[in-house]
């Protein structure tokens, strides 16, 4: 394979990655915390209609990203009502909100737009454009460093940096400061938390509420970060499942989820890429390549390569002692 | 049990035999929803110019999942609707087994052949619009790669693909063609996002024009070769306008025109296998204000003399589906 095309396939890579990295970085907090969140879909979904929908009316692409983290945060607000306050089952709960994101971004896209859903086409300042980082242009001609530089880590949008920094911001709150150790023992035990006198009710709603701005912010990318311009009905395409798949995969872990999502945006890469690969003794199809993010994840689950830990209160609503 | 067996057939047979004293026909949209800009809007088009001429009214149905094909097509039976026109291969299974049982009942598939006494099959020679626009494409690209991106991989979308690429080698035998297909599920057909990924993988590899046949996918993929500065080609309905000056054309596919006569005929629907070639009007390509200068005289000739010769049988256009290859690549 040729340099160039190496870097084209990573640029690419990171470009599909992304969004699953901020859905599974949403799913992180979530979970961590002990609601599970299947809900993932949904609220990217919410978020890039609502993106799509203000970017075209305001023309600002910014205003887009604020209506997608509070069309996101209402439904993040229903999960945690119907899973935190009322204790119900949170897998249930998740499902009810993707159905309600599938059919209301599309009603009320109907009604604004009379477009079938979809939001018209958004052009400059409603739209994030790849911005070049400085020195780009003067280091492109440098064998290996320029390439890298001009093509893969410049000509991203402003969103795909965020989506890098919230990677160390992650960890550094959930690993390094003392409201995350308490929203990990949430999710382990709930009790111990509880006994120590802090709210878990507060710490799981917390929790819930950073999973719907990042979907908001995953759903904005989607929408109107370029190359994108506009919502599309279901335009999410099943990207919160895989995300879902990448947080088990990076086993509930910051860092393992960057790596995690990357792999599997450079293998849909590939796939884009490579129809079918050859690699001499036979064709690799194109499908295989398709199913590896979900055939990598059963062998995980399946305890052959490493283990995963989901937290351990994961699922239950807390019921407090009396 | 019985008796209400009784009754229940008693009721349907009179819903049967009102049935044709009010019965409005009905259109079954397929999964890329009635308003994807490209095939199932063309045949809301053809309803919809059906509706203006004569006044009438008539029902619509579009299908949110996999599961509901059955029992919509059911419903809609049941309702005494007639002629039931829908869009799309994956009926093809459903409404071989949902026609024997509704024998008064006229159907009409797009896309497939159901071979039922009670059914009209309307296939179109896509092969010969995609070789159509594939001329243009070949004398339309500079650097000679030119670009296919197609919807879900299936028999049908790599007929596109095949047709395209015979017109493209017809213009330019050294020309190069990258394909593309979006996915294996229906999902393939509403992925604006993984459309303008796979573009920018095709002009990285340095193709300047692109076609798409993907549905709601090719959304993106115009915006995207919109943005790259290059040129792409719509499909179905008339897709020029979606990004001015930048769609070379777009290959039409008469399903409008399909609906139309059918939704005409009304209860009389003639059945067989109703072949909407480029002779009967039923492919084409679009030229409008929107495409004008991007047509040089010389394309236009060249591509209305194909379309003559495809239509005095001089040149054959090969059919993917007729036994799964295509002679170029």
């Amino acid at each position: 394979m040729e340099f160039s095309t190496l870097i084209q396939v990573l640029d690419s890579g990171v470009r599909l990655g992304i969004p699953l990295l901020l859905a599974c970085l949403a799913g992180l907090y979530s979970e961590r915390s002990g609601v599970f969140d299947i809900g993932l879909e949904g609220k990217m979904l919410m978020g890039a209609f609502a993106a799509g929908a203000v970017a075209s009316i305001t023309g600002s692409a910014w205003l887009g990203l604020a209506a997608a983290i509070g069309g996101s945060l209402a439904l993040a607000a229903i999960h945690g009502l119907a899973s935190i306050t009322f204790r119900g089952n949170q897998l249930i709960s998740g499902v009810a909100i993707n159905f309600l994101a599938s059919g209301l971004t599309v009603l009320i896209g109907q009604n604004l737009f009379h477009l079938g859903g979809r939001t018209p086409p958004i052009k400059g300042a409603a739209r994030f454009e790849s911005i070049t980082l400085p020195g780009a242009d003067a280091l492109r001609d440098v064998p290996v460093i320029g390439p890298v530089y001009y093509d893969l880590i410049s000509g991203h949008t402003i969103l795909v940096y965020i989506a890098f920094a919230i990677v160390p911001l992650t960890w550094f709150l959930l690993f390094r400061t003392r409201f995350g150790l308490r929203l990990r023992a949430v999710g382990e035990n709930p009790e111990s938390v509880d006994t120590a006198g802090v709210s878990v009710l507060r710490l799981r709603y917390t929790a819930v509420a950073m999973a719907g701005i990042l979907c908001g912010i995953a759903g904005a990318y989607l929408a109107t970060s370029a190359p994108s311009a506009g919502f599309g009905k279901e335009m999410t395409a099943g990207k919160g499942f895989i995300a879902l798949a990448a947080l088990i995969f990076a086993n509930w872990r910051p860092w393992r989820a960057l790596g995690a999502t990357m792999l599997f945006g450079v293998l849909e890469a590939v796939a884009i890429r490579f129809q079918n690969i050859d690699v001499g003794l036979f064709v690799v199809p194109v499908q295989f390549m398709q199913a590896l993010p979900y055939i990598l994840t059963v062998v995980i689950l399946a305890g052959f390569i490493g283990k995963a830990t989901p937290p351990r209160a994961g699922g239950q609503a807390y019921v407090k002692e009396r | 049990m019985t008796l209400m067996k009784q009754f229940l057939g008693a009721a349907a047979t009179l819903a049967l035999c009102a049935g044709p004293a009010l019965a409005d026909p009905a259109l079954i949209y397929d999964l890329g929803g009635k308003f994807d800009k490209s095939f199932n809007e063309a045949a809301f088009g053809g309803a919809e110019r059906w509706k203006a001429e004569t006044g009438g009214s008539y029902k619509e149905l579009e299908m949110q999942s996999e599961a509901q094909r059955e029992q919509a097509l059911r419903r809609l039976a049941e309702t005494g609707a007639n002629p039931i026109v829908m869009t799309g291969f994956a009926f093809g299974d459903v409404l071989n087994t949902v026609a024997p049982d509704y024998p008064n009942t006229r159907f009409a598939i797009i896309d497939m052949v159901v071979d039922q006494p009670n059914v009209r099959s309307v296939v179109f020679t896509e092969e010969q619009g995609s070789y159509l626009v594939g001329i243009m494409a070949g004398m339309a690209s500079k650097t000679g790669t030119v670009g296919f991106i197609g919807g879900m991989d299936i028999p049908l979308i790599r007929k596109f693909g095949c047709g395209y690429a015979q017109g493209v080698k017809a213009a330019n035998p050294a020309a190069k063609v990258i394909q593309n297909m979006t996915g294996t599920t229906p999902t393939a057909w509403n992925d604006p996002v993984k459309g303008a990924e796979l573009t920018a993988s095709q002009v990285s590899q340095g193709a300047d024009v692109i076609y798409a046949a993907a549905g709601g996918t090719g959304i993106g993929v115009l915006q995207a070769a919109a943005d790259a500065g290059i040129l792409s080609i719509g499909v179905d309905s008339n897709q020029n306008h979606l990004q001015p000056g930048k769609v070379l054309t777009s290959m039409l596919k008469r399903v409008d025109n399909a609906v139309y006569d059918a939704f005409m005929s009304g209860t009389d629907l003639e059945t067989g296998i109703n072949v909407m070639d480029l002779a009967a009007g039923g492919v084409g390509f679009a030229m409008d204000d929107n495409n004008a200068a991007l047509v040089s005289p010389e394309m236009l000739a060249a591509v209305e003399a194909a379309a003559a010769k495809i239509i005095s049988g001089e040149i054959m256009v090969h059919d993917y589906m007729s036994d799964n290859t295509c002679p170029v690549n």
